[in-house]
Parts: structure tokens; sequence; C-alpha cells
């Protein structure tokens, strides 16, 4: 059913990982993401692996689900190795038609399948431990120096906020709209391609006139209880960075700064 | 006789293997005898709108079956495309599910998935509109510009236009004033007459179910609790109670009455029968 497949893809807990303020975990996430592409080296490696298991450790996510999230891009994954170890130049192991394999190449490939990896995996990690709105928040306030530029930033998060919060409800109408017509014996499934896309038409009508209909109805809620933007608004949960936060930002720029320092010296 | 539809250990479990994981319904059985008027009552939760989507086959039970006319609406895809045509299911808020450009396309459209001809389409329509009270006036009016009673009806007659054996609506009444309420059920009713056809209403009106219905089955908990007529269902009116259900006014009146020593019936649950059966009191006490 459209509803199983996972989206903000959101497990609640209560670990250290979840505990995070957001955005120290956002922070910590383009830290680990700029490490992950300054590491060259084995050592490097190990330590970035090391890192992101103790984090998968912490925070009491199922393996199960982290490779469920990477199965979608198993094909980029391969091609990437694939081309990394067809086309690094180096001293050859074996030769076959067009193709040299050389060491380089397989260390190039390795390399390059375990960067991906770990990047989908921190950021699922994000998305995993954070709630979405949570999530918004911490990029709105980390934002907020935009604003001297006359960037929007609290009309973009909430407005993310938005569709994050309606994105289950569409699914749950969508699978209500489509069961009504197949009721009435609309076909969704066989049939030609045209075919197929006229059939989304009995679906997709009044899908976009109950998603014009909510939008019409909460902005009448927002303005009804005074919403007038971002202009002296408070939370009702305010952000806290607390003893751990610090500790976990000092720990990843360490992070940083070690994997800087190695690359430097060659390592 | 084979029952029209018979329902055999038919449970269904939600988002299965995830911690989200829901029993909503759970090892039902149930015959349905054609041209029956059954009503449907539960409390919000039972499980009433995942069984009724069993019987047309949108749903696919986790295990039991749903047998149409003796056979398995599941055994292949074109059966199950077949009974939907057979078994009209009119949902909740189904003015939601409006889409085309006139009023008269989309009561059409089920008949056009039916693949019949035009003059035959064109028959239909008429007809089902005429059940609904729907004026020719309005069909080529578009549907989203017409007031919610108004699209509710068009919404049911587009399912009264596959001229189904056996018509399912759930809730059909939800959201309306009670003279709306009261058209649309007569509506119903006159279908029911008119086509012999079975019908299943699914509401949270014991009102109107105990009203309208031969028989009632009630749901809790995703289970068949009671299934019984009108006249002895709401003897069991504490049974009834502890199910977050209530009971017709009439009933309660009655029942009341009797508390207080009175020797009237508890099966009473019309205005028409609590007026006959007060008045009867009224004549025995004349007699002593
Ligand atoms: N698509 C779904 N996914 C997961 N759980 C669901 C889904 N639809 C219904 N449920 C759950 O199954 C149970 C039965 O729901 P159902 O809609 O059948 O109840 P109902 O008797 O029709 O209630 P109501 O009177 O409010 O319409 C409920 O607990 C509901 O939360
Ligand atoms: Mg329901």
């Amino acid at each position: 059913m459209l509803k199983d497949i996972t989206l903000g893809q959101y497990f609640p807990g209560n670990t250290i990982v979840h505990r995070l303020d957001p955005r120290t975990k956002l922070i910590l996430t383009v830290v680990f993401i700029a490490a992950l592409f300054t590491a060259k080296s084995y050592i490097s490696y190990g330590i970035m692996l090391l890192t992101v298991a103790v984090c998968i450790g912490l925070s009491r996510i199922n393996l199960k689900s982290i490779f469920k999230g990477l199965k979608p891009l198993v094909f980029i994954i391969i091609l990437s190795g694939l081309l990394n170890l067809l086309y690094t130049q180096g001293k050859p192991i074996v030769e076959f038609w067009i193709f040299t394999i050389s060491w380089e190449g397989v260390r190039a490939a390795v390399f390059m399948i375990l960067r991906i990896m770990m990047l989908i995996t921190g950021t699922f990690l994000l998305t995993y431990t954070t709630s979405p709105i949570a999530l918004t928040d911490g990029m709105e306030i980390l934002m907020n120096p935009l604003k001297k530029i006359k960037v929007p930033v609290h009309e973009l998060a909430m407005m993310m906020s938005i569709a994050l919060r309606f994105i289950p409800t569409l699914i749950e109408e969508t699978d209500k709209i489509m069961s009504a017509q197949k009721a009435r014996g609309a076909d969704f499934e066989t049939g030609k391609l045209t075919d197929r896309a006229k059939a989304l038409l009995p679906l997709l009508v009044p899908l976009f006139v109950s998603a014009f209909r909510r939008a019409d109805e909460l902005a009448t809620a927002m303005e009804c209880r005074c919403y007038h933007g971002d202009e002296s608004r408070t939370r009702m949960k305010t952000l806290k960075m607390e003893n751990i936060d610090f500790a976990a930002l000092v720990l990843g720029i360490m992070l940083l700064a070690g994997i800087i320092v190695l690359s430097v010296f060659g390592l | 006789m084979t029952p029209i539809i018979k329902v055999e250990g038919l449970t269904h479990v939600y988002s299965e293997g995830t911690p989200f994981k829901k029993v909503a319904i759970e090892q039902i059985d149930l015959e349905i005898p054609e041209g029956q008027f059954l009503g449907l009552i539960g409390h919000t939760g039972s499980g009433k709108s995942t069984f009724i989507q069993h019987l047309n086959g949108l749903l696919k039970p986790t295990s039991g079956r749903v047998l149409y006319k003796g056979e398995d609406i599941a055994r292949s895809k074109e059966a199950t495309r077949d009974v939907r045509f057979k078994v009209g299911l009119v949902f909740q808020y189904p003015e939601h599910q409006l889409f085309e450009e006139t009023v008269y396309r989309d009561i059409a459209f089920g008949p056009k998935n039916m693949k019949l001809s035009e003059a035959e389409i064109d028959e239909r329509v008429r007809e089902a509109a005429g059940f609904v009270g729907v004026p020719e006036e309005l069909f080529q009016r578009s549907p989203l510009e017409l007031s919610g009673g108004q699209k509710r009806r068009i919404a049911i007659a587009g399912v009264l236009a596959m001229r189904p054996d056996v018509l399912i609506l759930d809730e059909p009444t939800a959201g309306l004033d009670p003279s709306g309420r009261e058209s649309i059920l007569s509506n119903v009713v006159n279908y029911h007459k008119a086509s012999g056809a079975t019908v299943i209403l699914v509401t949270h009106s014991m009102e109107d179910v105990a009203r309208l219905a031969q028989r009632l089955i009630v749901f809790h908990n995703g289970r068949v609790a009671i299934d019984a007529p009108p006249s002895q269902i709401f003897s069991r009116a504490e049974e009834l109670r502890s199910m977050g259900l209530e009971i017709p006014k009439s009933t309660a009146i009655a029942l009341r009455l009797r508390e207080l020593g009175l020797p009237i019936s508890p099966s009473v649950y019309t205005v028409e029968q609590l007026k006959n059966a007060i008045l009867s009191l009224r004549e025995e006490a004349k007699k002593c």
C-alpha cells in the first residue's frame, strides 16, 4: 500500500543522539561530510567508519532500516564503484578486452563505495533521529543570519514544516480517492501507457481540489489565530544547547581537524 | 439458496510487519442473503470501513475469504474487477471523489468503465439521477460548484448508475442536516424497494438503522459482537452502551418506564411503537 512508503523516516527514541539539539546534529552532519571528503588514506577511512559505527550504535537504529534506506541507491553505488575500478590508471593486475584493472582502481572503487555509503548513512542518521519539525526549527535558527540579506528564512521554514506535516495527509487522501474510483471500476494498473496516464485524471483532479481546499482552510485558520509571520513570535519548545551538545560539537570538530591533519601529512 | 455474500474467517491487519501494525478486523464469519437490508453499526475504529472494503475486493484479506454468489472474489484479477460493478460501494464523504467537468459525465464514469453502449449509459445516468433527486438542469453544471448535499447525491448516483446487486453505503448521512439525511435515507430505501438489491448501511445513528434495517450487526473491536433483528437488539441496551453505542430514544424511554414498574415491552425502537405501547397500557389500565 501507498502508506507503507516511509517518508521523513523519523524513528522516535530517547537515546543521546535523539536528545541532541537539532542544530548540533545539523552542524555535525556538515562537519562529517567535510571530513568524509577530506579523508584520503586507510587510516582516515578507518576513523570515519568507526565514527559512523559508534553513532549508529548510540542511536540504536536498526541496521536493517539503514540497509533499507541504502537499497534504492544500490545502482548508483555500484555504478560509481565500477567506473572507478575501470578508469583509474595504475599498475595492472588483470587485463581483458579493452579494460585493465589496477590496484589503484580497486582502491579507488572501494573508497568511493565506502564514501557514498557513509555519506548516505550519515544523513540518514540525522533524519532517523530528528523529527521533521525539530529539523526545520533547527534550520531556521541556523539560517537566521541570512535574514540580513533579506532571505525570508522564517517563511521558508514555515513552508517546509507545513509541507512535511501534510505529506502523510496527502498520501492518505490519495489512497482514499484511489479506492473510491476503483470502486467505480477505474483501472490504474493495466492498459497502455496513454490509457494509464488518462486513468490518473480521476485521481489527480479530486486530489488537487482537496489540496487547494486544505490550503485555503489552513490559511484561514492561521489568520484567525493572528499569524503574521516571524515578528515577535515565540516558541512552545525553545531549543536549548546543553552540555552534551557542546561536547558533541567539540568531538566533531576534533574529528575534522584530525582528518585534515592526516591528509596534510599524506596519510 | 446461496447467500449473495459470504464471509469466512476474515481478518485484516494494517501495516503488517512494522511497529505500526494494527489488527482492524478479526475472524469475521457472516452470511448475507439476497435482498436483505442490513445495518452495520459500531464505535469509531471498530473496523466497519475496513470490513466493507473487503466485500468488493478493494482490500485483500490478511486471511480468510469473501464469496460473492458462492465464488471467491479474489480468484482472479478479472473476477475482482467484475465484482466491483456488482457490489457498489459508496465511501464516507463520497463528494470528495467527484472529478468530471459535468455532473452527467461524473455519474456516467462507472457505467463507462463497464463498457456499456452510449444509449445504455444515458438510460442509467437518468435513472440514477432520478433515484437521488438530481434534476436534469444540473447535468451540465460542474459538480464542484454545487452544494455539499447535492455533491453527495451525485456521488451516490455515480454508484447507483452501475445498478449494483449489493449497495454498500459508508455513513451516507454524515455531516448533513436532518432533512438532507432523511431524504438520502429515503432514496436508499426507494432503491432497495425498486431494484430488490441487497443494501448494507453503515452508520452511527441507531435511530435510522433501527427504523430501516431488517438485521443489525454490531462491530466491536474488529469483531461481530451482536447479530440480530432490530426487535431483539435493543433489549440488550446495557451491552450496547458498554460498547459506546447509543440506543434509540424511544427504547430509552421504554426502558425507563419499565424501571418504574410499567409492563412495557423492551423491544420498542420507533416513536410509533412507543406510542402504541403507551396507548395499550392505558387500555389495560381502563380494563381493571
Ligand atoms: N489505512 C490504514 N492504515 C492503518 N490503520 C488503519 C487504516 N485504516 C484504518 N486503520 C485502523 O483500523 C481500525 C479500524 O478502522 P476503520 O476505518 O475500519 O473503522 P470504522 O469502524 O470505519 O471507524 P469510523 O466509524 O470512525 O469510520 C482503526 O483502529 C484504524 O486506526
Ligand atoms: Mg469508517
